[in-house]
């Protein structure tokens, strides 16, 4: 057996038992499959060891840290603006949204409040996330089912994510758009950026979600590899700390959103009594990888319906909450017209100068596409963090793969890992 | 800066429950931080969890902490934090525990003073995040079910998010050790 798993002794106590196991423990015919790291179903670099019974998986082993470089190291010597460049690299499928995380937990340190236009931009942005995160991670499920063509009809449509993001930030795929109580340039043109998100919410995306549940939700093909795969119940999604389309699937009534609301999300968010942006947090009960197929899916027409009541509506003023402080950036007209502008940019981007930081620690965290993505924050004073820790939610989600695949085929695997939309750069940092 | 404000619901039925503890409790940002004793740790999560006036079911995060050189006074060197949500009551709190080495941080020796008892018992989510605080700052977890090293191999010479152990490392990037294909 070229494969040993190691070390043996740790298996003794086994917590992700299931009744299968139980009963064929003395199997006669197990026998060892590495899958991956390099395999095109694992997306990325994801390792699991199976055992197998035949073709039945009795025990599931991953293996992480392919593509681990301490993003958590570099968080503590990089500035707080700086750091958005790597956890960028984090959810590469959805980069804006851990932008958006990163700087959220940051403005809870500081406290700093947003105004209100950085408040709708920013929320904007984190739907398109949502979207090109889900087109994906839709796509994707299907590819690995043999449907090809549902891969290209969500991945053709990122390309439209893809300009946006570059017309705001000046690059496509990480933005890295996000500062310390601001954004990092105010968008070039409101209107221009309303046509173009307008253009994809009204006419790209209804199109495309169309076509897809047209080609899946009632593919016989489909719904049979899904259906009843990959499991998991609704206290055992809480017991794992699922939390996402993956826990919403086994009907765990949370989203972040909804429950600790953020941005627009919140009562009164432009400080003129604004009600919070009108949604519902599609549920599904059944916990199989067919009920997060259609909990992501039900997710992109809400994220289309929260869009579509803001880019209207995009509010005029300033993007950055005032620089207070040596925490927040001048804007850049002030910095070459006004001495107290360029002392304090310099004060910031000078490496021997101090931020004006707190000595405290904080988490904050926000609904991310995959779930819960917060970052646990302890400051010491100086400019960068003492400790940048993440919760990433796929690094969470996959060590119950475990659970939800033991005793499934061998071809499952691929369903069920497609549905729990791993990303190993955010599973490894 | 501002004094915290200690109103949050669970501490007195904490309080009231583990009389003979000594706990300490933070606040900021709105955020309440509970430090707990490392020996009675695990008691205090296994209460937060059951009572039904604390009812913390989900278990957000659990992460470590180095805290070598912090400005501020600590309570010790590293901390465990771990952090609770309950959905029922839509709450949060952070449970932390501080530990103190006994002998020299910058190796992989085993040090009994770095031990806690794990939470995976209690919330199985746990596992993960305890071990990549194992990887990471050496804190061992005693009763968990699979402690090994997650994002590192098992011979990595050091727990990286120490605060002793350098940005660029210890040279581990020249001095590998090369395998030739006839030896493997």
């Amino acid at each position: 057996m070229p494969y040993t798993l190691q070390p043996d002794e740790g298996y003794d106590l086994d917590i992700e038992s299931t009744d299968y196991l139980k009963t064929h423990v003395d199997a006669p015919d197990r026998w060892v499959l590495n899958f991956g790291p390099q395999h095109p179903a694992t997306h990325t670099t994801l390792r699991i060891i199976l055992e197998l019974d035949g073709e039945r998986v009795v025990r599931a082993t991953p293996h992480i840290g392919y593509l681990h470089s301490g993003f958590e190291k570099l968080g503590e010597n990089h500035d707080y603006n700086q750091y958005v460049c790597t956890v960028s690299r984090m959810d590469y499928i959805s980069p804006i949204v851990n932008d958006i995380a990163w700087h959220h937990a940051c403005e809870i340190l500081f406290d700093i409040d947003l105004t209100p236009r950085c408040k709708v931009v920013r929320t904007i942005l984190a739907e398109l996330g949502r979207l090109q995160n889900h087109l994906l991670c839709v796509g994707a499920a299907a590819l690995d089912l043999g449907a090809f063509t549902g891969f290209i009809y969500g991945f053709n449509e990122r390309e439209f994510i893809y300009d946006i993001m570059d017309y705001i930030s000046g690059q496509r795929f990480h933005p890295d758009y996000t500062r310390v109580g601001g954004v990092m340039r105010d968008i070039p043109d409101d209107e221009v950026f309303r046509t173009m998100v307008r253009n994809f919410i009204d006419t790209r995306m209804p199109k495309t979600i169309k076509d897809l549940e047209t080609l899946l939700n009632r593919n016989r093909i489909f719904i049979d590899r899904l259906q009843n795969v990959g499991v998991i119940s609704h206290d055992d999604a809480i017991a794992w700390s699922l939390t996402g389309p993956l826990a919403r699937a086994s009907g765990v009534k949370r989203d972040l959103r909804k429950d600790e609301p953020y941005l627009c999300f919140k009562e009164n968010w432009d400080g003129q009594g604004a009600e919070p942006v009108k949604f519902s947090v599609p549920i599904a009960t059944d916990g199989d990888c067919l009920c997060r197929y259609l909990v992501r899916v039900e997710e992109m027409k809400q994220s289309m319906k929260i869009i579509d009541q803001l880019i209207d509506n995009i509010p005029k003023g300033p993007i950055d909450a005032s620089p207070e402080g040596k925490v927040r950036l001048p804007a850049k007209g002030d910095v070459y017209g006004s001495i107290e502008a360029t002392i304090q940019h310099f004060e910031i981007f000078m490496h021997n100068r101090g931020w004006d930081t707190p000595i405290g620690e904080a988490y904050g965290a926000i609904e991310s596409p995959n779930g819960e993505l917060g970052f646990y924050i302890v400051a010491d004073g100086g400019r960068t963090p003492w400790r940048a820790s993440t919760r990433p939610p796929s690094f969470i989600h996959f060590q119950a793969l475990p659970k939800m695949l033991e005793g499934h085929m061998l071809a499952d695997l691929v369903a069920v890992l497609g549905s729990l939309n791993i990303i190993a750069a955010e599973l490894d940092r | 800066m501002a004094q915290p404000m200690l109103d949050h619901p669970t501490l007195p039925r904490v309080k009231a429950a583990f009389s003979d503890v000594r706990f300490l409790a933070t606040e900021f940002r709105g955020q309440t931080t509970l430090v707990v004793p490392k020996d009675q740790l695990h008691q205090v999560l296994r209460f937060l969890r059951d009572d039904p006036e604390c009812d913390y079911n989900f278990l957000s995060d659990v992460t470590g902490v180095d805290y070598l050189g912090y400005p501020a006074k600590q309570p010790g060197r590293f901390a465990v934090v771990y952090l609770l949500v309950s959905h029922a009551r839509g709450r949060r709190l952070t449970v932390k525990t501080y530990l103190d080495p006994t002998i020299d941080t910058s190796g992989i020796d085993p040090d009994p003073a770095l031990e806690v008892d794990s939470a995976t018992d209690i919330w199985p989510g746990a596992e993960w995040r305890e071990r990549e605080v194992y990887d990471m700052f050496g804190i061992r977890f005693r009763n968990h079910p699979d402690l090994r090293r997650i994002l590192t191999w098992k011979d990595y010479p050091a727990h990286p998010l120490r605060k002793d152990y350098p940005l660029r490392g210890r040279g581990e990037r020249e001095t590998y050790r090369i395998v030739e294909r006839d030896q493997a």
